[in-house]
C-alpha cells in the first residue's frame, strides 16, 4: 500500500501516521508536501491532525487551499483512498470532499480522551476489517469536533449508510454520555458516497500498539489494505 | 562618586545607584541610553542571577552521565544509544499574573525554544502550578486563563503535555506560580551549545519578526508587583505556535548541518541577551546591524529591538559558506532569516544604526559584571505542632479529603491537554509520574514535577528535602531510576530577610537531598520578587526530576490489577500530621514541624522498590503523599477501577496520623499472593518496613468497620469538577 502523509505547515500527527503505516504495518510511506501536485505514485492519501497553518481562523480554511488540495481531490475522484483524520477531516469538509462541517466542542475546550467508536459499516475502505457493531477504542484530540450538517444532508448520510463511527460506551449504546464533543448523531467519522474517502476525528494512529494502551487503530489502516488487494483482484 | 543620573531612569531598569557606579567604573563613562537599557535587563535578577547566584553553586552538578549541566539553554544527560535527554524547568509567574492566558502559553513557547535550540526534539511538556482559592473570581480567572494558555500552546505545536501539578493557596492569591518544563531527546552527537566561537560567522535571526511586546519583560520579572503593574501588560508577550511549530522543525534540520556553529533562543531580554551570550561563551564578541532586524511595527528604536521579548525567535549562527544552505531550509519552511550580525574578537557587544555605532558593550561587563547581593536573612523558630482533637468520622473526612481542591482528580485539567501525540506516552498524566517510551530503543523516560507548597513553608529545609525525595519516589514507582534534576525557586522579595533566609534553607536542603540520591542538577531558574502590596508567596521550590527505565515492558503502574492481590504498606509511619492536608481540611493554622525526610530510609526504600519491580514481584506501586495512606489507597483503587478490603488497620501511631498523616518514605504497594514471600525477603534485605493493609476486590472501599464507600461514591467525590 504506497501511502502519502500529507504535511501542511502545522501538521504534527504526520509522524504518527508515518511510524504507523511505515513501521508498524511495514507498508512503503512517504510525506507529501503541501505544495505538491502529482501524487500518481500513491494509492493510500492520509491528511493527518494537527493546526495546519495554524487553525487561527475556522479550521482548515486556509488548508484547502494549498496547492496539494487540487491533486487530492482529483485522487479521490479517480477513486484513491483518502482518510482525513482530525484537522485531516476539518479539511476534506473544508474542500468539499465530505460534508458537514466541525464545530467547536459543546464544552468549549479542547479534548483529549480515549473514546469508543461503534463501527457502523464495513462497506467503507476504512472499515472493510470490521464487523458493524464492532466496538473500538481509539483516542480524540480536539478543540473542533462537534459534527455538524443541515438535516436534510443528515438524513441522506444516514440513508446511504455514509456514517461510518459513532461515538459509544464501551458496551456499544450509543448514548449521549459517549458523546465527548455534542456531535449530531454521535457522529465520530463519515464517508462520501463511494466509500473511498473517510474522514474521522478520532486518531488511529495513536491506537497501533498495545505499549500505548490499544491496537483498535490497526483496523482502520489494515482495512485499506484489504480494500485495495481487493481492487486489484 | 556622584551618581549623575536621575532617580527615574534607574528605577525604570531595575538597577540601584551602587550598580549604576559600578558600571560607569567599568566603562569609564556614563552609559547611553540604551546601553543602560541593555544593561539593565542583563543585569535583572531574572537574567543574572545575583541573588541567588552564590546559594546555587552549593548545588551537585556533575556526574558520570551528565552532557550538559547548568549555563545552557537546557541540561543534557546521557541515557545510552548515543542518546541525550535534554531539559529544563521554567518560570513565567509574573506575565501570568497580568495576562494568564498569554503569560502561560508563552511560558510554554519558551521553554520549547530553550529544548530544541540544544538541537533536540521537545517529546514532552510539564507544568507545576499555584493559585489562590477558586471561590474568589480573579483566582478562578487566572486559572482558567493560565490552564486554557498551556493547552493552547502545546497543543497547537504538537508537544504533549504529560505531567504537572496544581495546588490551590491563599498565598498564591496575588501571585500565580506558572513553571513550564519541557523534555527533548537528540542523538548525543547532534547535541548542540549556543556558543559563537568562529570570528567571522554571519548571525542570521529566524523567525518572528520583532515587535514591541515583552519590551522590559526581564525586568518586569525582576521587581514586586503593585496595582500599576496591569499598566505592564505591554511587557507581556504574544505567542505563536504555529510559528514556533515551524521554527522548531527548521531548527531540527538546521542542527543537521556542519556549517551552524550555534542556535539561540531569544528569551528574556530578547536580542540583548541572546546575543550577547553567544559571543560570550564563545569567548568572542558581536556586532549587530540593527537595520536588518525585520520589524512588526514602524518606527520602532534600536533600544525597543534591542529589549523586545517577541517570541518565536531564534539567532543562528553560521559559517559564511554555509548560509545559502541555512536559507534553504528555512525557505522550506516559509521562514526568513535577516543576516543581523556577525561575530568578532572583540570581546564587545557593537550595536550599530545607520552606520553608527550606537552601543558598544564589553561583554564581560554586561554578563558577569553585576555585583552579586548577599541580602540579611532570618530564620524563624519552628513552633510544635498544634494539636487537634480527634475524629470519629473517618469515612466523612475521607469522602471530603479527596473531593478537596488539592487533591481531587487533574483530568478535568489534563484532558484539555494533549498528552498522546508523538505516539510516545505509555503513562499519560494523573499518575505518580508520566512514562515515555524512547522510540527506537526499548528504554523509556519517567518525567514528574513536585513541590509541596506547606512543608517548605513550615521547614524550608526540611520542605525542600521532601519535594526532592517525592520526585524521585514518583520517578520510582513507575520501576524507573532517577537520572537528574531540573528546579524552579518561586519566592517573594529577597531584600525581605525572612524570604532571603527561605532561599537559603530550600537551597541546601535540595543540595543535600540531590548529593544523598547522586542526582545532579543540571538546569533550572530562579524567580524572585513574587510580592504584591508586601505580600510575599509562600517559598515555592519545584523540583523536575527525569527517570530511565531500561525496559519498558518492566513498567509498574500505580493502581490495582488483579482481585485476590495484597496491599502492603512500605516505609516507616511517624506521628506526623502538621502541614497535612487533612489538618487544612479541619482548618488548623499552618504551623509546626513538617514531615521529616529520612535521606537514608528514603535511599533504602527506593532501592527496594526498584529490586522488586525488576524482578516483577509489584503488580502496583503508589507514592503515599498529600493526603495520606487512605487518600493514597483509594487512588490506587481509582486508577484501577477495584475495591479494596482492609481489616482494621492500624500502626504504631495515632488512626489520625496513621490513616491521613504525610510522613515521607512510604509507598504502597499490591501483590500476587505467591509472591508475598518474594517481596517480605526483598524487604527485608533493604531494611525496610512493610506493613500489611489488605486485598485489592469487590465494588467497595472498605477499610475496618469504619469506612465502606462504594467506589463508584468514592469516584464521584474525586470528580468533583473545579
Amino acid at each position: 500500500m504506497r501511502t502519502g502523509i500529507v504535511v501542511f505547515p502545522g501538521t504534527w500527527s504526520d509522524r504518527d501516521c508515518f511510524h504507523a503505516v511505515g513501521e508498524i504495518l511495514g507498508e512503503p510511506v512517504r510525506y507529501v508536501d503541501h505544495r505538491e501536485r502529482a501524487l500518481d505514485d500513491l494509492e493510500l492519501v492520509v491528511l493527518p491532525g494537527g493546526f495546519s497553518y495554524g487553525d487561527y481562523l475556522r479550521c482548515g480554511a486556509i488548508a484547502r487551499f494549498a496547492p496539494v488540495m487540487e491533486a487530492v481531490a482529483d485522487f479521490a475522484n479517480r477513486g484513491g483512498l483518502v482518510l482525513g483524520i482530525c484537522n485531516g477531516f476539518q479539511i476534506l469538509q473544508e474542500a468539499r470532499l465530505l460534508p458537514g462541517a466541525l464545530l467547536r466542542n459543546a464544552s468549549c475546550e479542547f479534548r483529549c480522551e480515549w473514546v469508543h467508536l461503534r463501527v457502523e459499516q464495513s462497506d467503507s475502505a476504512f472499515t472493510l476489517d470490521c464487523r458493524p457493531g464492532q466496538v473500538l477504542r481509539i483516542p480524540i484530540s480536539h478543540g473542533e469536533g462537534n459534527f455538524f450538517a443541515d438535516a436534510a444532508t443528515l438524513e441522506s448520510l444516514e440513508r446511504a449508510g455514509r456514517v461510518v463511527f459513532r461515538y459509544c460506551a464501551p458496551d456499544g449504546r450509543v448514548t449521549a454520555a459517549a458523546n465527548p464533543n455534542g456531535s449530531l448523531g454521535n457522529i465520530a467519522g463519515i464517508s462520501n458516497a463511494r466509500g473511498n474517502v473517510v474522514g474521522m476525528m478520532p486518531h488511529p494512529e495513536r491506537a497501533c500498539e498495545a505499549l500505548l494502551g490499544s491496537e483498535d487503530g490497526l483496523a482502520v489502516f489494515r482495512s485499506a489494505i484489504h480494500a485495495l488487494t481487493r481492487v486489484a483482484v | 562618586m556622584a551618581v549623575a543620573i536621575g532617580k527615574a531612569r534607574l528605577e525604570a531598569v531595575a538597577l540601584d545607584e551602587d550598580e549604576y557606579r559600578t558600571i560607569v567604573r567599568a566603562l569609564g563613562r556614563d552609559p547611553n541610553d540604551l546601553e543602560l537599557g541593555m544593561l539593565g535587563a542583563m543585569w535583572s535578577e531574572h537574567c543574572s542571577y545575583k541573588t541567588s547566584k552564590a546559594l546555587l553553586r552549593q548545588l551537585p552538578t556533575e556526574g558520570p552521565h551528565v552532557l550538559q549541566g547548568p549555563g545552557e539553554n537546557a541540561g543534557a544527560v546521557d541515557i545510552g544509544d548515543g542518546l541525550a535527554v535534554v531539559f529544563k524547568i521554567e518560570s513565567h509567574n509574573h506575565p501570568s499574573a497580568i495576562e494568564p492566558y498569554q503569560g502561560a502559553a508563552t511560558g510554554v513557547g519558551g521553554i520549547l525554544r530553550d529544548v530544541f535550540a540544544m538541537g533536540a526534539r521537545p517529546i514532552a511538556i510539564l507544568n507545576a502550578l499555584r493559585f489562590g482559592p477558586l471561590e474568589e473570581g480573579r483566582n478562578r480567572h487566572l486559572f482558567q486563563g493560565v490552564v486554557a494558555g498551556i493547552g493552547g500552546y502545546g497543543n497547537c505545536f504538537g508537544c504533549p503535555t504529560v505531567g504537572g501539578e496544581v495546588y490551590f493557596d491563599r498565598g498564591y492569591a496575588d501571585n500565580p506560580i506558572v513553571n513550564a518544563m519541557c523534555v527533548g531527546l537528540v542523538a548525543q552527537s547532534r547535541l548542540r551549545r549556543a556558543k559563537a566561537d568562529r570570528t567571522g560567522d554571519v548571525v542570521l535571526m529566524v523567525g518572528a519578526d520583532t515587535g514591541r511586546d515583552g519590551i522590559h519583560g526581564a525586568t518586569f520579572a525582576s521587581v514586586e508587583m503593585d496595582e500599576r503593574s496591569v499598566s505592564r501588560r505591554p511587557a507581556v508577550q504574544v505567542g505563536n505556535p504555529f510559528l514556533e511549530k515551524l521554527l522548531c522543525e527548521a531548527c531540527l534540520q538546521l542542527n543537521e548541518l556542519d556549517g551552524v556553529t550555534a542556535i539561540q533562543d531569544l528569551g528574556a531580554a530578547g536580542l540583548t541577551s541572546a546575543a550577547s551570550e553567544l559571543a560570550h561563551r564563545g569567548r568572542r564578541g558581536i556586532d549587530i546591524d540593527i537595520d536588518r532586524v525585520s520589524r512588526r511595527e514602524q518606527g520602532m528604536s534600536a533600544y525597543e529591538v534591542m529589549l523586545s521579548e517577541s517570541q518565536e525567535r531564534m539567532l543562528v549562527v553560521v559559517r559564511p559558506p554555509a548560509e545559502a544552505a541555512v536559507r534553504q531550509i528555512v525557505d522550506h519552511f516559509e521562514l526568513h532569516a535577516d543576516r543581523v550580525g556577525s561575530v568578532t574578537s572583540t570581546g564587545r557587544i557593537r550595536i550599530r544604526e545607520a552606520g553608527v555605532v550606537v552601543a558598544d558593550l564589553p561583554l564581560k561587563t554586561l554578563i558577569d559584571g553585576v555585583p552579586l547581593r548577599s541580602p540579611a536573612a532570618t530564620f524563624p523558630d519552628k513552633p510544635l505542632s498544634p494539636l487537634l482533637p480527634s475524629v470519629d468520622e473517618p469515612e466523612a473526612i475521607l469522602l471530603d479529603l479527596i473531593a478537596s481542591p488539592n487533591l481531587r482528580s487533574r483530568r478535568p485539567i489534563y484532558r484539555t491537554y494533549d498528552h498522546q501525540v508523538q505516539d510516545n506516552t505509555v503513562f499519560g498524566p494523573g499518575f505518580d509520574a508520566a512514562l515515555l517510551r524512547v522510540p527506537g530503543t526499548r528504554k523509556a523516560l519517567a518525567l514528574t514535577t513536585d513541590g509541596n507548597p506547606w512543608y517548605v513553608v513550615l521547614d524550608p529545609y526540611e520542605g525542600t528535602k521532601a519535594a526532592v525525595a517525592e520526585a524521585a519516589r514518583n520517578i520510582v514507582c513507575t520501576g524507573a531510576r532517577p537520572i537528574a534534576v531540573t528546579n524552579c525557586l518561586n519566592f517573594g522579595n529577597p531584600q525581605r530577610p525572612q524570604v532571603f533566609g527561605q532561599l537559603q534553607e530550600c537551597t541546601r536542603g535540595m543540595a543535600d537531598a540531590c548529593r544523598a540520591f547522586e542526582l545532579p542538577v543540571v538546569s533550572g531558574n530562579v524567580s524572585l520578587y513574587n510580592e504584591t502590596s508586601e505580600r510575599n508567596i509562600p517559598p515555592t521550590p519545584v523540583i523536575g526530576m527525569v527517570g530511565l527505565l531500561d525496559d519498558v515492558s518492566a513498567r509498574c503502574p500505580a493502581g490495582f490489577q488483579d482481585d485476590g492481590d495484597l496491599v502492603f504498606l512500605l516505609g516507616e509511619t511517624r506521628e506526623e500530621l502538621a502541614g497535612s492536608a487533612y489538618f487544612r481540611l479541619l482548618g488548623a493554622k499552618l504551623e509546626g514541624r513538617p514531615p521529616m525526610v529520612s535521606l537514608e530510609m528514603e535511599r533504602r526504600l527506593q532501592a527496594g522498590l526498584l529490586d522488586s519491580i525488576g524482578r516483577g514481584v509489584l503488580r502496583c506501586a503508589h507514592d503515599v503523599a498529600d493526603g495520606g495512606l487512605l487518600i493514597a489507597l483509594a487512588e490506587s483503587a481509582l486508577f484501577g477501577g477495584r475495591g479494596l478490603r482492609c481489616p482494621g488497620i492500624a500502626g504504631p501511631v495515632s488512626r489520625e496520623a496513621f490513616y491521613f498523616g504525610e510522613s515521607q518514605g512510604r509507598v504502597i504497594v499490591s501483590v500476587a499472593p505467591r509472591r508475598v514471600p518474594e517481596l517480605q525477603k526483598l524487604m527485608a534485605h533493604h531494611h525496610v518496613p512493610l506493613h500489611a493493609i489488605g486485598v485489592v476486590g469487590g465494588d467497595d472501599f472498605q477499610v475496618g468497620s469504619e469506612i465502606r464507600v462504594p467506589l463508584d461514591t468514592l469516584r464521584a467525590a474525586w470528580e468533583t469538577p473545579f
